[in-house]
């Protein structure tokens, strides 16, 4: 038996290396990609009247001065702080309720409908109404950042659990393990990869939060930088912070998939990633 | 101690089929008793209730009426006097082949040095202790399998529960499973119930073959075959298996109300 699976393990390995080699590195075609873009925003870039449009070079450029002046980091730093309290308070919070709501039918007809509509809340229409609870400073940031990310991860990791296979649940029951550690033990594990679907998905709904939040409550931050640029039409300048947060989004995105191969390697090992 | 009863166990369904409720009686007064360290096959066409009727034994179904006992104790809900061996094993993915085994025997409250040598102890009755850091998709299918016979063995249950514990099983791996089982029956003296579909299994393993027909005993029927039943193989080769199973196959496909 035991050399069956080893066998089968072999050939598995002997197929998933033999494509491997001939086939072009992922990071190769993403650079290529992007240096294929900044090319041709380079030359088409150019002829856009500098008020309207930039490229690469100028932002580059404009970059290195907020580098040196210091501009950029004070201003990341503003950023960074409301930022990661209220996404990590929304997957602090969101995680346990999805999975509360997702697994007893009680919290799923109570409160699931709150989560719904939750995620379809025009937060920037609410943005005013936050300023008068909870002022003009760090707060009001922080809370709109987590009601924007809160609703994606409380939704996926919901969904997850509904999704997990009901046998897995009743090999729970069937040893008399309580609720509470069916829910830990089976439920949360077997719902990992949504949760992570969830927490990614909800990096981007912070970052625009985040500069929602700097826009229209004390202009501060990364948010800042952007309005006082625009508003000296300095298009160039405008663009660096907004490079800087996609840039910060897609390193939290890869920082997310390195958490999640830590804490969920089984997932990667059975979900086969084998595309043409 | 391993016996159990059905006592008139009765369940009904209901099911919206195309907007209208139908209701399907499974189990329709079943009553069959298992000794202590016997083995008790159940098998019949798919939709007789045999799974309900482990189901029901297991706790993980209730019954409408009537009841199961377990030594004299009524079922209500799952109990550690039961262990349930699924189909598909239905190990954690997440834990490896003893971590899987150790779960059952945290449910019943061991802990510490306790816990880890009775998890090693079952998994090496089951021969995989070689394989115990492995995660079930690094295990073939018979060795999830063993790894789910010895998470229900471990927390020693009076009766062990098998739900078609080896159909998803290519041919040979069934057969060295099948006797595998025997060995551990023979070494434990568990009484086993267990469903199936494939009649060879059923004459091969038990003791007694209860067949089941749309949600009623059809049948209780005795294996002339003695124990130890030594290599399987050759016990294929008797006259008694033989006539057993083609008794058994007359009853299933001697049915004038079921159009095919």
């Amino acid at each position: 038996m035991a050399d069956i699976a080893d066998t089968q393990n072999k050939t598995a390995a002997a197929e998933a290396e033999t494509p491997e080699r001939r086939q072009t590195p992922r990071w190769i075609i993403t650079l290529a990609s992007v240096a294929c873009l900044l090319i041709f925003w380079e030359i088409f870039g150019r002829d856009v009247n500098p008020v309207f449009g930039s490229y690469p070079s100028a932002i580059a450029v404009a970059f290195w001065e907020l580098v040196v002046t210091g501009q950029l980091w004070s201003a990341l730093f503003e950023s960074l702080q409301p930022f990661f309290a209220g996404y990590l308070l929304a997957i602090v919070v969101g995680i346990p309720v999805g999975l509360v709501i997702g697994r007893f039918r009680t919290a799923e007809a109570a409160l699931g409908i709150y989560i719904t509509a939750g995620y379809a809340m025009p937060l920037v229409a609410l943005v005013p109404l936050l300023i008068l609870w909870l002022g003009l400073g760090f707060k009001v940031k922080v809370a709109v950042v987590f009601l924007m990310a809160l609703f994606p991860i409380c939704i996926n990791t919901w969904l997850g659990v509904t999704a997990v296979p009901k046998t897995l649940i009743e090999v729970g029951k069937s040893f008399v393990a309580p609720d509470f550690v069916i829910l830990r033990r089976i439920v949360l594990p077997a719902t990992l990869p949504y949760i992570m679907a969830g927490v990614r998905l909800a990096v981007g709904r912070a970052v625009v939060a985040m500069v929602i939040a700097e826009f229209f409550t004390t202009i501060s931050g990364l948010g800042a930088v952007i309005i006082n640029s625009a508003n000296n039409f300095d298009t160039a300048t405008m663009f660096v912070p907004i490079i800087v947060l996609m840039v910060m989004a897609i390193g939290l995105n890869s920082l997310i998939g390195f958490v999640e191969r830590k804490v969920a390697p089984w997932q990667a090992e059975i979900a086969g990633r084998d595309r043409e | 101690m391993g016996e159990v009863s059905f006592h008139d166990v009765s369940k009904r369904f209901a099911l919206r089929m195309d907007g209208e409720l139908h209701h399907v009686q499974a189990l329709d007064r079943v009553s069959f008793k298992v000794a202590d360290g016997e083995i008790v096959a159940l098998i019949g066409p798919s939709g007789c209730g045999k799974t309900t009727a482990l189901r029901v034994a297991m706790g993980l179904d209730a019954s409408t009426a009537g009841r199961v006992t377990v030594d004299g104790r009524e079922v209500k809900g799952c109990g550690h006097d039961r262990g349930m061996v699924f189909q598909h094993a239905e190990l954690l993915p997440w834990l490896n082949a003893l971590q899987n085994v150790m779960f059952g025997l945290e449910m019943k409250g061991l802990r510490g040095g306790e816990l880890r040598d009775t998890a090693e102890k079952y998994l090496a009755l089951v021969g995989l202790s070689e394989s115990k850091n492995r995660r079930p998709h690094q295990l073939s299918g018979g060795m999830k399998q063993r790894v789910g016979i010895a998470r229900a063995l471990a927390i020693d249950p009076s009766v062990l529960l098998m739900d078609e514990p080896f159909g998803a099983l290519d041919a040979q791996t069934r057969e060295s499973l099948q006797a595998e089982l025997l060995d551990v029956h023979a070494r434990t003296k568990k009484t086993i119930l267990f469903v199936t579909h494939d009649l060879d299994e059923a004459v091969l393993l038990a003791d007694r073959i209860v067949v089941m027909k749309h949600g009623r005993v059809h049948d209780i029927m005795e294996v002339p075959l003695k124990r130890p039943r030594g290599d399987l193989g050759i016990v294929r080769g008797t006259p008694e298996f033989a006539e057993t199973r083609y008794k058994i196959w007359r009853e299933l496909h001697d049915d004038t109300t079921v159009v095919h």
